[in-house]
């Protein structure tokens, strides 16, 4: 083998692609880091430190002066992940049923109304839990729900919602629905309208978005609308505000009925 | 000598058949979401068979193709028997298992992740820990090219290692180094969620990870092209290789700089800091440069050829080349989508200009060109050229070549030039549904289905491939002449240690990493609070 060593300063193949790699890194590092950061007319930095830092991705705290915008109404304060509330013991569902001889007379024995109040029986445990919450903070607002929840503890909660989860859901024979409507089959999507059921769970669920197969038309109709005006303003990140906003009077109409039918 | 022959033929024949497979379900994206076909109303379809064509074309097809070329490559170049057959087959023996074990949950609808992994989602655990087998495969290779490489240098002192060779352990320790990302994001972060252990995942620090990956794996999938332009074409088409020594710095620079760049990815994440974003732009840059080397050492090998066949005059010499040659074709159309591509890379690479194609068709459009386009078609011509010392048979359907070549090529100009101009519309990728009854995007209608015409054609042409290749594993027996790579003009007879080896430039390589990733990466592992919940997909609750 060749007797030539390579990591030596006599080697010119080192010392070039050493002294190249290191001038192309150090001169796209002074400017990327120093030079560019600085030509920003919108930042303020107090030093070049400071510049260095921002280009570096440090989180920094907002420059003095500038403000903070927070809502001014209650916001939910439910945190949720997909894996909450699953696997109910029979316990917990116990305790969920004696609890619910409470809502019975609106929510209907088994949790079937026959008023447009709605429906909890099947419901997604989280949907269940994440509403009683906001009922109660504040953050979703009805006068007669308000009162119902205000001594509920957390554990009644988690409680109701196992019980209600584990009732079973008006029987769907999807042909008496008819044909879906184009809003819930494929939403909109130059209105960023994703289909319905690709949240709502026909096609795929997201945490808290309620199952809302067989829930009376005016209900739907009213949360859509409540959703749409601002009235409700308790979804995680203005998911169905932004939904509900785009929709037209006409389109709110079809999923509602299509829902309602849709048992 | 030829002792790896099953081994090579078995490689390049499970790479073709994975390839088959994901092959039509490409043309099925492209027209179940064209105007051509209603909604299919579950996006799940959509999204699993991408998974499945993604992860099949991405991950495993080329993989299998650098592998076998690759020892191919060895027992040609070094005249010698391979060493670590029995372990070359336990490589591919994993690599097997693996895809089986991704693709089985992918099929089954528990993983339509993408090939991406696209964390917080979360698959089911097969899936990724096939893909960790088929890596942990072609890791077997890439220490049987550096054993094999080494033998020979003990057994030769100072005797230039053949460039195809050469090429090939470079494009071997890239990859190996490249995986390391993924490697880590898989085992690290994604797999414990997939079996359980955590319920939450960095999916910015994933993201980084993922970047790490990325850029470089594209130039393991165009390796095998690579070595084929400087090692088969010139030979093939009757002239010589115009430089040993630039090929070598360009597979050099190739190893050195395509990997410390990969955040031109994540140019729109906010996670990593702008000047991080700016320090892979500007190696971004440096990284055309081995493939302006290549373009220029391989131009001037193909005039040398025509000059050989009697071409006279400026371009006198383009009209002497064997154009009837499949080599000489395959490689000439490779060229032009390498053009074409290149000059789309140029505006991703671009801040600026990236913003506006980010996350659109353009982006699908591009890679197709290069990948699917440049890189695949020269695949094809590896495979013709050495299938008859593989199979022992002849190969002589030169009509039928000429044909597939044109057809994929053809196909793939169709395919997608119209699908980087609904991009540079605004049309987002990996969308299942498009309404084209909305005026505003009625008149992408017919771009979209230009592109499903396009994808016909390949698919047709993926058939005639196959035809030509069954075909050559049924006609005569012949006893192939010895098999050749080209020769330079001047032939080295020594060389500089630095370019006869790879000490050197692998730690330039790594200490370049760390420059390039080391603070994001750390920034990240040290910030509290970026993980967020993970998402199980397939499961309905
Ligand atoms: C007096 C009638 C009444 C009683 C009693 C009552 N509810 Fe309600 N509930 C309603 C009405 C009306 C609504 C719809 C509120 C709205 O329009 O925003 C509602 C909404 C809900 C919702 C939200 C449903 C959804 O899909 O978003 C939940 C959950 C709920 N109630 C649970 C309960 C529980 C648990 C009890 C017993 C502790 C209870 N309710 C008792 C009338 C009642
Ligand atoms: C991006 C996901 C998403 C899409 C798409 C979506 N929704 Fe929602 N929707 C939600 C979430 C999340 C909630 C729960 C909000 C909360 O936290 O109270 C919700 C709540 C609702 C509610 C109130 C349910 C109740 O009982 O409280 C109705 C009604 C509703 N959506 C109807 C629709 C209709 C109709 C469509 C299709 C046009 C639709 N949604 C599309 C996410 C979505
Ligand atoms: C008939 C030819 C082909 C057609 C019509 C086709 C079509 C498609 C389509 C429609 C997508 C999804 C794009 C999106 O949703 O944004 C896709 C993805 C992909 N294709 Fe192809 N393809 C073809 C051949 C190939 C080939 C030959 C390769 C590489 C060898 C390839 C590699 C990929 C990869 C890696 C993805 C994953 C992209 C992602 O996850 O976003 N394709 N292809
Ligand atoms: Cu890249």
């Amino acid at each position: 083998m060749t007797r030539e060593r390579i990591v030596s300063l006599r080697n010119p193949w080192f010392t070039r692609s050493v002294g190249i790699t290191a001038a192309i890194a150090i001169v796209a590092a002074v400017v990327g880091f120093v030079w560019l950061p600085l030509q920003h007319p919108g930042e303020r930095f107090k030093s070049v430190w400071d510049a260095i830092c921002s280009a570096a991705g440090l989180v920094r705290n907002a420059a003095p002066g500038t403000q903070i915008v927070r809502a001014d109404y209650p916001t939910t304060r439910v945190e949720i992940d997909p894996q909450m509330l699953s696997g109910a013991s029979a316990e917990s569902i116990g305790r969920g049923a004696t609890l619910a001889l409470r809502c019975t007379m609106c929510h209907g024995a088994r949790g079937l109304s026959q008023a447009d109040t709605p429906n909890l029986a099947g419901q997604y445990p989280v949907a269940i839990y994440k509403e009683l919450l906001d009922f109660k903070t504040g953050a979703r607002v009805s006068a007669i729900m308000a009162p119902l929840v205000a001594d509920l503890s957390d554990a009644d909660m988690r409680d109701l919602a196992a019980y209600y989860a584990y009732l079973p859901r008006v029987t769907s024979s999807g042909a008496a629905a008819g044909e879906a409507p184009p809003i819930v089959t494929s939403g909109a999507p130059l209105r960023s309208i994703a289909p319905c059921g690709a949240c709502h769970g026909e096609v795929d669920s997201k945490a808290s978005a309620a199952w809302l197969e067989g829930q009376p038309a005016v209900y739907l109709r009213t949360q859509l609308e409540a959703f749409a005006s601002g009235a409700r303003r308790n979804d995680i990140g203005e998911q169905m505000r932004n939904v509900a906003r785009g929709m037209t009077a006409a389109e709110i109409d079809a999923a509602s009925e299509f829902y309602a039918r849709a048992q | 000598m030829w002792n790896s022959r099953r081994l090579v033929l078995a490689h390049l024949w499970f790479a073709f058949a994975s390839f088959g497979a994901a092959l039509p379900l490409g043309e099925w994206q492209m027209f179940i979401r064209s105007p051509l076909h209603p909604w299919i109303s579950d996006p799940e379809w959509y999204y699993r068979s991408v998974t499945a064509h993604g992860t099949t074309m991405a991950y495993v097809f080329p993989t299998l193709v650098a592998m076998g070329f690759g020892y191919f490559v060895t027992e040609q170049a070094l005249r010698r028997p391979m060493v670590g057959l029995r372990w070359a087959w336990l490589g591919f023996a994993l690599v097997v298992v693996g895809t089986i074990a991704a693709i089985v949950p992918v099929a089954l609808g528990r993983a339509s992740v993408l090939y991406t992994f696209y964390p917080p989602l979360i698959g089911h655990p097969s899936y990724y820990i096939g893909i960790v087998l088929v890596v942990v495969g072609s890791w077997v290779w890439v220490a049987l090219m550096s054993i094999n490489m080494y033998r020979w240098k003990r057994d030769n002192p100072g005797a230039p290692v053949p460039f195809p060779m050469f090429a090939t352990v470079a494009g071997s320790y890239l990859w190996a180094w490249t995986a390391v990302g993924a490697a880590l994001e898989l085992l690290f972060q994604i797999i414990p969620v997939a079996l359980g252990l955590r319920d939450t995942i960095d999916a910015g620090l994933a993201r980084v990870f993922f970047s790490w990956t990325l850029h470089a794996i594209v130039y393991f999938w165009l390796m095998p092209a690579y070595i084929a332009y400087y090692t088969i074409v010139p030979r093939a088409i009757g002239g010589r290789l115009f430089s040993d020594t630039m090929g070598r710095i360009a597979f050099i620079l190739f190893l050195v700089v395509a990997m410390p760049i990969g955040i031109h990815h994540a140019f729109e994440d906010p996670q990593i800091g702008s000047g991080f974003k700016y320090l892979h732009s500007v190696v971004t840059a440096v990284v055309a440069l081995p493939t302006v080397l290549t373009v220029f050492t391989i131009c001037a090998s193909v005039e040398i050829a025509g000059r050989l066949r009697g071409g006279k005059g400026v371009l006198g010499w383009l009209a002497a080349l064997p154009w009837r040659n499949p080599v000489m074709l395959g490689a000439a159309l490779s060229f032009v989508m390498l053009g074409f591509g290149g000059a789309g890379g140029l505006i991703n690479m671009s801040y600026q200009l990236n913003a506006t194609v980010h996350n659109t068709q353009w982006i699908t459009g591009h890679f197709h060109l290069i990948f699917a386009g440049a890189i695949v078609i020269m695949y094809f011509v590896i495979a013709y050229d050495i299938w008859p010392h593989l199979t022992g048979r002849t190969l002589d359907s030169f009509g039928l070549m000429r044909a597939q070549l044109w057809t994929w090529f053809i196909g793939m100009i169709v395919l997608t030039f119209p699908w980087h101009w609904v991009g540079i519309l605004g049309m987002p990728r990996r969308m299942a549904f498009y309404d084209y009854t909305d005026p505003a995007i009625a008149p992408q209608a017919l771009s979209v289905t230009m592109s499903v015409i396009g994808g016909a054609i390949l698919v047709i042409s993926g058939v005639l491939f196959f035809i030509v290749l069954v075909r050559g594993q049924t006609t005569l027996r012949t006893e192939p002449a010895v098999y050749r790579f080209s020769v330079a003009v001047r032939p080295p007879r020594t060389l500089p240690a630095a370019l006869n080896g790879f000490g050197l430039w692998l730690g330039l390589m790594v200490a370049l990493t760390i420059v390039n990733y080391g603070f994001p990466i750390a920034h990240s592992l040290a910030t509290p609070g970026t993980a967020v919940p993970a998402v199980k997909v397939g499961e309905r609750w």
